[in-house]
């Protein structure tokens, strides 16, 4: 019996091919988005735990000079000579055909054995690596890419870091442009000597292997706004799953009856059910995280570089298969297609087995319904004007979204009801009130898809204010702190004297920027010292002050703090600090707050002369140099042939500029690409509506075109009623969207980079938005209400005849 | 992960010219060809230039050993080795230079035997030798002083340690041929002198005991760029200090074909050398030792006869597990003489593996 019951319900599909299409289709989607974010996070992440167990980084020990980029290699010899039992690493970055690489240099006969490479060299070779032309180590993609371009023969090693060439120690000092330079040194955790300081003369400091945690604190605000994208997504497909059920259950209702008028029992027809809905949602979920692989591989790119540019973390940009995801993938399908059949499976527990439809019946369970989601809707608002005043981390501040859009989405029926009341209100004539009293009629069935609108709407008001007010500020302040025409890193202070006595008579200003590396409440800073100077003064961007900072910055009594630093501890104009320095601490107050866009780290800034003061050490090597305008590029090229110097050595404002801006568009690629992926869902649960609802409700128009209206007339007024509503819903998503937008750049922002920023609006964007609603809510309408213009008189008729 | 992936290139880089090539031990059998200079009789060694290193042969090493006693007359033995192979004949620049260095320390007990072993490139200081004033190294391990013949010798490894200050007044010993050693019938030789008249004094350190000790140590210089014949697979080498003032270098080299191709050389107690012919000197092997760290099965108990000096010894390892587990593996290990002559001295044997007796 049991599969007889099957094969009936099945015929329904077989009828109505395009229903189980619609099915399939929401579900595919809604599974594609989530596992398609969900690859994307896994990827970075294992990405992320590669890089730190490659070369032996998740088991090695790593001694680095405190406050330089390198340092001379006779401390590794003085070190070795000592005992320690180090192997030397020279790292650091160059540009070839259009790729930033990493280079990483090694010395094989003192690497710890936990080093591995992954390759291997036969006897005769050897003499090759270590020679002066060299042998590089690359994965075959990049070794393709990098065709023709003047470096040491490479060779694949698949499993090489992404954009990362691999070779020996003296082979990375000549492409790094860094001879006799080291940049770290790494050993065993058991290795021990004597102290490191007092054998070289230099600040080692020593930390134990990374486990991916810098890495993984730093990217998971990304990873976690990516999830919620994911999430909504999901949501919004699921909105299309419950449409073509709920449109199905509606078509099988007479069918259902009849079965169980036929003795089938109510548990057997309600497995047969989830029998029939596990099927569906195995093969929506197959596809579905089949088409997410292609819109993982299509985002992860992006990805990639945005982890790159912010925070310096290494993703391979192309996707690696994992059973996991699968496995996660149909789940999240099954699940779906569970919570948007519930509703389904409880009617037909429900289904009275003799009683005929009553359509009036709708209203007042729609009363019910709406009385109950805008109690629902009350306290999801409450609860986000409850979290706007408290949230204070990305966890609170997600969950806020979530409110206030749940909210949003539960009030808009009440909302949508209201607006049709007072039209009906001022409504004249027979058919105008029915127009107006049939619409929130429809509400209850309409409702979902127009939420999945709200929401999305909202969502791309939200997003898009945030971007674009970043953009704008981004923009403006990288030409405030870009001031300087050109910035110069020399190799040592002999090069930079040099170079700074050639170029005098050609700048206007040589500005010293020096940095050094703190320990300072318990997290790592960069204190940067800076001269006292009219392109600091007119432009550096602060965002708080205290009555003279620049003054105190001259006087040695004032630090500037970057703003992500500032709103970690707490910290305003004013208050006072102190900082570890090798002669004690140095009491400073805080004499105004700077914004640091793209900067995950704390930042402080003090008067130049006093860091040297005390920080005698310090590294004399970076300066900004200002120049009458139009010459930075001729004396870039005179420095760069004269001095020898690296690209990285040398950089005008402008590459700078271009550089940070176009990582942060890459920043919102992916953002915009699945904005504009949950509209598209959006409007496929609308149409999707719409198909159901115009079949439901041939019973209610059926009378109206007994009465005289044409099935034209009828299709107009469908129509012209659906545009309304997205209409409104479109109004409404404005006032949310901005909602969003604020909780967007004032709490996720803020905790996830430390970053506050001003809310600029964007009414052309709004409108433009509304427009496409408009247009979305008409292609929806509009094959339905075609069909009705179409639907026989016959079966118009049919409706008095069947129904009753 | 792939383990595959992950495979150490270390291992790869330096076991490869050994493995590859399945001749001769650490590669010592491979062509000298690439321009290596090739050693001729005529040339006379000259003092102290060529206590220093000689870049364009392919292989040289500065090779100590010491026998050694704590005042309860308990034996041990120490070695100190720098090893230098040469990629590329001559010198480069800093990290391009084609010289590689290896350090082997090794210190035998009654009861243990303990292994440092070091590598370095040439051309950035980590290692060296410089011939006046005298300074070898690599690392933290040195053997220093105004001349070889005056030196202190310094070295540590896992769970040991030992500082000796070293001295004789005896001339340095060519072997061979006025220091052309022959190693092949076809041939095949190398630069060879030594320093066998040491006294030595210092302290070892094992765990964390504190032994002061005497005894004496030979120090053996050779260099060349293919000193074994490709159908030779390893070698069994003794330097004997009899306590009547002799001294004694007596190698045999085991070949493909199960004969041996042997050389010595009888040190009188003032320092003259006298070669001994290649059936002058006859090696029975007595007692073998199953090494448990490698499962090698070698000699460790020899009778050794050279009946033109009327010498008919036997020697004892003082320590048969005195395996080098090193990157080329041997056995290295003082030993006991008896019979005819008495006292003390080195044995050296490579070449045995697993399945070779």
């Amino acid at each position: 019996m049991t599969a007889l019951v099957f094969r009936t319900l099945l015929s329904h599909w077989r009828r109505r091919p395009f229903q189980i299409v619609t099915l399939l289709l929401g579900l595919t989607v809604a599974t594609a988005l989530w596992s398609a974010v969900q690859a994307v996070n896994a990827e970075a992440r294992a990405s992320y735990a590669a890089a730190a167990s490659r070369l032996g980084g998740d088991q090695l020990d790593s001694f680095t000079v405190q406050g330089a980029n390198s340092f001379d290699q006779s401390a590794y010899i003085a070190l070795r000579r000592a005992g320690w039992e180090v192997s030397p690493m020279v790292e650091g970055r160059i540009r070839r055909a259009d790729t930033t690489l990493r280079i990483i240099g090694f010395d094989p006969l003192t690497a710890p054995p936990q080093m591995g490479t992954g390759a291997t060299l036969d006897a005769d070779e050897l003499g090759g690596f270590f020679g002066p032309g060299g042998v590089a180590f690359a994965e075959p993609d990049l070794i393709a890419r990098l065709d023709g371009v003047d470096l040491p023969e490479l060779r694949a090693v698949d499993g090489t870091p992404p954009r990362t060439l691999l070779m020996d120690i003296g082979a990375a000092q000549r492409l790094l442009d860094l001879d006799g330079q080291l940049t770290r040194l790494v050993s065993v955790p058991t290795a021990t000597g004597p102290d490191p300081s007092d054998v070289t003369g230099l600040a080692f400091t020593r930390t134990p292997p990374e486990q991916g945690n810098d890495i993984n604190a730093l990217t998971d605000s990304f990873h976690l706004n990516l999830t919620a994208f994911g999430v909504l997504s999901f949501v919004v497909g699921l909105f299309i799953v419950y449409s073509a059920i709920g449109l199905a259950f509606e078509q099988r209702k007479p069918m259902l009856r009849t079965l169980r008028a036929c003795g089938v029992p109510l548990a057997r027809l309600l497995w047969v059910m989830l029998a029939e809905l596990a099927a569906l949602a195995l093969i929506a979920g197959l596809a579905g995280v089949a088409l997410g692989y292609f819109v993982a591989a299509a985002l992860l790119p992006d990805v990639a570089a945005t982890l790159d540019g912010l925070y310096g973390a290494n993703v391979d940009g192309t996707l690696a298969f994992r059973p996991g995801w699968w496995a996660a993938g149909l789940a999240i399908s099954m699940l779906g297609a569970l919570i948007a059949a519930a509703d389904t499976l409880w009617r037909t527990v429900h289904l009275p087995l003799l009683a005929p439809a009553q359509p009036n019946a709708w209203l007042g369970a729609q009363r019910r319904a709406m009385r109950w989601q805008i109690m629902a809707a009350s306290l999801f608002i409450a609860l986000a004007i409850l979290g706007a005043a408290l949230a204070n981390s990305l966890i609170a501040g997600f969950a806020l979204i979530a409110a206030l859009m749940l909210g949003a989405a539960l009030a808009l029926p009440t909302l949508l009801s209201f607006a049709l009341r007072v039209g009906a209100a001022r409504a004249r004539g027979p058919v105008s009130q029915w127009v107006w009293a049939d619409g929130r009629l429809q509400l209850s069935r309409l409702s979902l898809a127009l939420m999945a609108l709200l929401v999305a709407l909202s969502a791309n008001i939200g997003v898009g204010t945030m971007v674009s007010s970043f953009r704008e500020t981004f923009t403006g302040w990288l030409d405030q702190r870009l001031a300087s025409e050109i910035y110069l890193t020399a190799r040592d202070e002999a090069q930079a004297d040099a170079i700074l006595t050639y170029v005098a008579p050609r700048t206007t200003a040589q500005l010293p920027i020096f940095s050094t590396d703190l320990r300072w409440q318990g997290q790592q800073v960069e204190l940067f010292g800076v001269a006292d100077h009219a392109t600091y003064r007119d432009n550096w961007p602060l965002i708080a002050q205290g009555p003279a900072p620049w003054d105190q910055l001259r006087a040695r009594t004032g630090v500037l703090v970057n703003e992500q630093l500032a709103l970690r501890e707490g910290i305003s104009p004013g208050d006072r600090l102190s900082l570890p320095t090798p002669s004690g601490l140095w009491a400073l107050e805080v004499a105004a707050i700077y914004s640091d866009y793209g900067n995950p780290r704390g930042q402080l800034m003090v008067n130049v002369a006093g860091l040297t003061e005390r920080f005698p050490d310090v590294d004399r090597l970076r300066y900004a140099l200002r120049l009458p305008p139009g010459q930075a590029p001729d004396l870039i090229a005179d420095l760069t042939e004269r001095f020898d110097l690296g690209p990285q050595q040398i950089i005008d404002q402008q590459a700078i500029k271009s550089l940070s801006l176009s990582i942060f568009e890459r920043t919102f690629t992916v953002t915009a690409a699945l904005n504009v992926l949950t509209l598209g869902v959006a409007a496929l649960a609308l149409f999707t509506a719409m198909l159901t609802l115009q079949l439901m409700r041939l019973p209610a128009v059926a009378p109206l075109w007994a009465m005289g209206l044409t099935r034209a007339q009828l299709a107009r007024i469908e129509m012209g009623r659906t545009v309304l509503l997205a209409l409104l819903t479109g109004v409404l998503a404005i006032p949310v969207g901005l909602a969003l937008a604020w909780v967007l750049m004032t709490i996720i922002n803020v905790q996830a980079f430390g970053w506050r920023l001003p809310i600029f609006l964007y009414p052309l964007d709004w409108l433009r938005l509304v427009l496409l609603a408009l247009v979305a809510a008409a292609l929806a309408a509009a094959l339905p209400a075609l069909r009705l213009a179409r639907t026989p008189p016959g079966a118009l008729l049919r409706v008095f005849a069947d129904e009753r | 992960m792939n383990a595959e992936r992950f495979f150490p290139l270390l291992f790869a880089m330096l076991l490869l010219p050994v493995a590859g090539l399945g001749q001769g031990f650490a590669g010592l059998g491979t062509d000298a060809g690439e321009g290596f200079a090739v050693p001729d009789p005529q040339t006379r060694f000259s003092f102290p230039d060529d206590h220093g290193p000689h870049p364009d042969y392919r292989i040289e090493w500065w090779y100590l050993t010491a026998n050694l006693q704590d005042e309860a007359g308990r034996d041990y033995g120490i070695q100190w080795t720098l090893f230098r192979s040469a990629l590329a004949p001559g010198e480069a620049e800093a990290w391009s230079s084609p010289q590689v260095w290896m350090g082997h320390a090794g210190l035998t007990t009654p009861e243990a035997h303990f292994v440092g072993e070091r590598l370095a490139r040439g051309g950035i200081g980590q290692a060296g030798v410089v011939a006046d004033p005298f300074a070898a190294w690599i690392d933290d391990w040195s053997f220093e002083g105004a001349t070889p013949a005056n030196a202190s010798l310094g070295a540590s490894g896992d769970g040991f340690a030992y500082a000796l200050e070293l001295s004789s007044d005896a001339p340095f010993v060519p072997q061979g041929e006025d220091g052309y050693s022959v190693k092949s019938a076809e041939g095949q030789a190398s630069y060879y002198y030594s320093q066998p008249f040491y006294t030595a004094e210092g302290t070892l350190t094992v765990g964390d005991q504190q032994i002061a000790v005497t005894g004496t140590a030979w120090l053996d210089r050779e260099w060349s760029s293919q000193p074994l014949s490709d159908n030779q697979t390893g070698w069994d080498w003794f330097s004997l200090s009899l306590e009547d003032g002799h001294r004694v270098m007596a190698f045999r080299l085991r070949q493909t074909d199960g004969t041996a191709y042997h050389s010595g050389t009888w040190i009188t107690p003032e320092g003259t050398p006298q070669p001994l012919a290649p059936d002058a000197l006859r090696f029975t092997p007595l007692a073998t030792t199953r090494v448990e760290r490698s499962g090698a099965t070698l000699p460790t108990r020899w009778r050794i006869e050279i009946p033109q000096h009327a010498l008919d010894i036997t020697v004892d390892a003082l320590q048969p597990q005195s395996w080098m587990e090193t990157l080329f593996p041997y056995w290295e290990g003082p030993i006991a003489i008896t019979g005819s002559h008495t006292g003390r001295g080195y044995l050296e044997m490579t070449g045995y593996d697993e399945d070779t007796q």
